[in-house]
């Protein structure tokens, strides 16, 4: 396999000779701004405009624009390396954690912006909730891991009831109400990802991020996750990003896919959008060829 | 047996027309051995001097002038007078509250300072400030003890603070004593933060928390026992510290709590005694082996107590 057939075909990832045949044919990819909008979004959650975000001097994703729905599961799927984590980390202010890290373009929360002077990203995080890749309890008792939240953020009400509360929406109750001064390290790991979830629900979130899950757990937790996360978007809007096309077909209404290309002096990997829809239209339907791909397992 | 005819039975394959002749790896063996006894000499130095400590202070507690009850409960310590008395407590005593002293400024300094450096600090001031500190740890004792009397006392406890102290004064062996061993407690405390995974410090920020609660709720309760760890390796070095309390702290040992007034350790009365005129194989020699007898059983107590606490509290981490 020679490496000129992959500096036209921009995707950026070992591939076998008939895949790269095949994309040999395939378009540049040029994503003009604001292609990939979901206008039929009404009331979006977040909004983003020409997002854009690097690390030092290289750019990771490019010119991302689109809006969240309320009340509905949207999945972020793509190759690895295609930036669908970075941009979900927008949402929450997470990437200020990382020195180099700079955002540019907009983010908008319920028309606000987030990157604005006047935000502070500390009130941005207990509004917008996050689920990470690993469950990362903190190595405390599983009460007191529901209730740092609620301690850190100063609510007020019988922390008790919090608990049990959030325990419930995660469906972890009945599992661990007998053992609630238990060390949380002891949980399996499905338990330990769901308490996450109950974690980030006791402050009342008004949106869920969840970046890769499930990638950890093994399809009966993933299941339950699953299944929590339908039952979760009666009352939180949910941003996921996942690997697992599947997934993203079972559990989202909308879904965008990303790729990533190569720069111009083929050094960088930049993450792009390509294309954002209802989810049956992406996996049914798609209107970019390198979507159709990938959702048909081509490649990734 | 019958599933071994298949594996190893006559008519199978045997090893060295599948895997070629043996080797003989004497290279191997050799330095398996040298670095056997490397690893020897730390052990057989401990058993070593255990031997000599424990030898000697039977023969201290052999001779006449001495009684076990009066070395461990007497208020006197007066070991080359012409009456001799053998009561530790004042040694005991003037080493606690050094160490103590020294805890003191050492817990609070050397563990903010790990935190900032852990949590607060850029990467550049981190590369700077860690190198400066651990420097700071190898400057050698005996500065820190005319550090302490000529500058330290006079200076800064008598003209700034206006304490009235001695010449002499326990307060300032305690506080050289605890910056001294600022730099050992806020290494390992250091280390011990930053092995807290980052997972952990993003499900707090996730969560809602600022950077003091993410450190002060998630990342110094996770790193409790390196941080323990730490703060004992601090005392033990406090606890043996000889120099500074040596040259600062003067050799009057005394039952008073005043840390203004002068007062000896245990490492301070071997140093002293030792470098003196005592004939060996005298009472107030064999002495020193006892003092340091009693002070080896003090350190292994404290650094079981901590090996005890660090295994309870150790979080394991993937």
């Amino acid at each position: 396999m020679s490496t000129d057939k992959l500096t036209t075909g921009a995707i950026v990832r070992e591939v076998s000779d008939q895949e790269a045949a095949d994309q040999k044919h395939a378009p540049v990819p040029v994503v003009a701004h604001h292609d990939v909008i979901d206008e039929t979004v009404e009331n979006p959650v977040f909004v983003t405009e020409d997002l854009s975000v690097s690390y030092g001097s290289s750019p990771a994703v490019l010119d991302v624009s689109l809006r969240i729905a309320e009340k509905e599961i949207t999945a972020f799927i793509g190759p690895s390396g295609c930036g669908k984590s970075t941009i979900i980390r927008c949402f929450n202010r997470m990437n200020d954690l990382i020195p180099a890290a700079r955002v540019e373009g907009m983010v908008r929360y319920h028309g606000l912006d987030l990157y604005g002077d006047d935000i502070d990203s500390v009130q941005v995080r207990k509004r917008i909730g996050m689920v990470f890749q690993k469950p990362n309890p903190f190595p405390k008792s599983i009460y007191d891991n529901i209730a740092f939240g609620p301690k850190v953020l100063g609510m007020s009400g019988s922390m008790d009831e919090i608990v049990e509360q959030a325990l419930r929406r995660a469906s972890l109750w009945d599992d661990v109400k007998d053992r609630l001064k238990d060390n949380a390290f002891g949980m399996s790991g499905g338990q330990q990802q769901r308490l996450c979830i109950a974690r980030a629900l006791a402050t009342n979130p008004d949106v869920l991020l969840m970046d890769e899950p499930c990638s950890a757990l093994d399809p009966i937790s993933t299941g339950r996750i699953e299944d929590l996360m339908h039952e979760l978007k009666e009352t939180v809007s949910i941003v996921i990003v996942t690997h697992n096309m599947q997934q993203a077909a079972r559990v989202s209404d909308r879904t965008a896919f990303f790729i990533v290309d190569m720069d111009s002096s083929e050094e960088a990997r930049i993450g792009r959008l390509v294309e954002y829809g209802p989810t049956d239209r992406i996996f049914t339907n798609p209107h970019d060829r390198r979507t159709e791909e990938y959702v048909s397992g081509k490649f990734g | 047996m019958a599933t071994d005819a298949t594996t190893s039975g006559a008519g199978g394959p045997n090893a060295e027309s599948v895997f070629g002749p043996p080797r003989r790896r004497i290279g191997e063996k050799l330095i398996a051995a040298a670095l056997f006894c490397a690893a020897a000499t730390s052990v057989i130095i401990t058993i070593g001097i255990v031997v000599s400590l424990t030898g000697e202070t039977l023969t201290f507690f052999a001779d006449k002038a001495v009684s076990v009850s009066g070395f461990l409960t007497g208020g006197q310590w007066t070991p080359l007078f012409s009456d001799p008395e053998f009561g530790i407590r004042p040694l005991v005593q003037g080493t606690l509250i050094i160490t103590g002293i020294a805890l003191l400024v050492a817990i609070p300094l050397g563990i903010g300072t790990a935190a900032f450096l852990s949590e607060y600090a850029s990467p550049r001031v981190r590369k700077t400030v860690k190198p400066t500190l651990e420097l700071l740890a190898g400057v050698p004792t005996v500065v820190f003890g005319y550090f302490a009397l000529t500058f330290f006392t006079p200076t800064v406890l008598n003209s700034i603070l206006g304490l009235d102290v001695s010449v002499f004064n326990g307060l300032a062996g305690g506080l050289i004593v605890g910056v001294l061993i600022v730099p050992t407690i806020a290494s390992v405390a250091e280390d011990a933060m930053s092995a807290v995974p980052q997972s952990l410090r993003e499900g707090a920020y996730g969560l809602g928390a600022s950077r003091r609660q993410v450190s002060v709720r998630v990342v110094v309760p996770a790193a409790l026992s390196g941080i323990t760890a730490g703060i004992v390796l601090g005392a033990s070095r406090a606890v043996g510290e000889t120099m500074v309390v040596l040259i600062a702290a003067g050799q009057v040992p005394t039952t008073s709590l005043d840390p203004r007034n002068p007062m000896e350790t245990m490492t301070a009365f071997i140093g002293a005694t030792g470098k003196g005129d005592v004939p060996t194989g005298s009472t107030g020699y064999k002495a020193i082996f006892a003092v340091g007898f009693a002070l080896f059983v003090i350190t292994l107590v404290l650094n079981t107590i901590s090996i005890r606490f660090v295994r309870r509290y150790r979080q394991v981490y993937e």
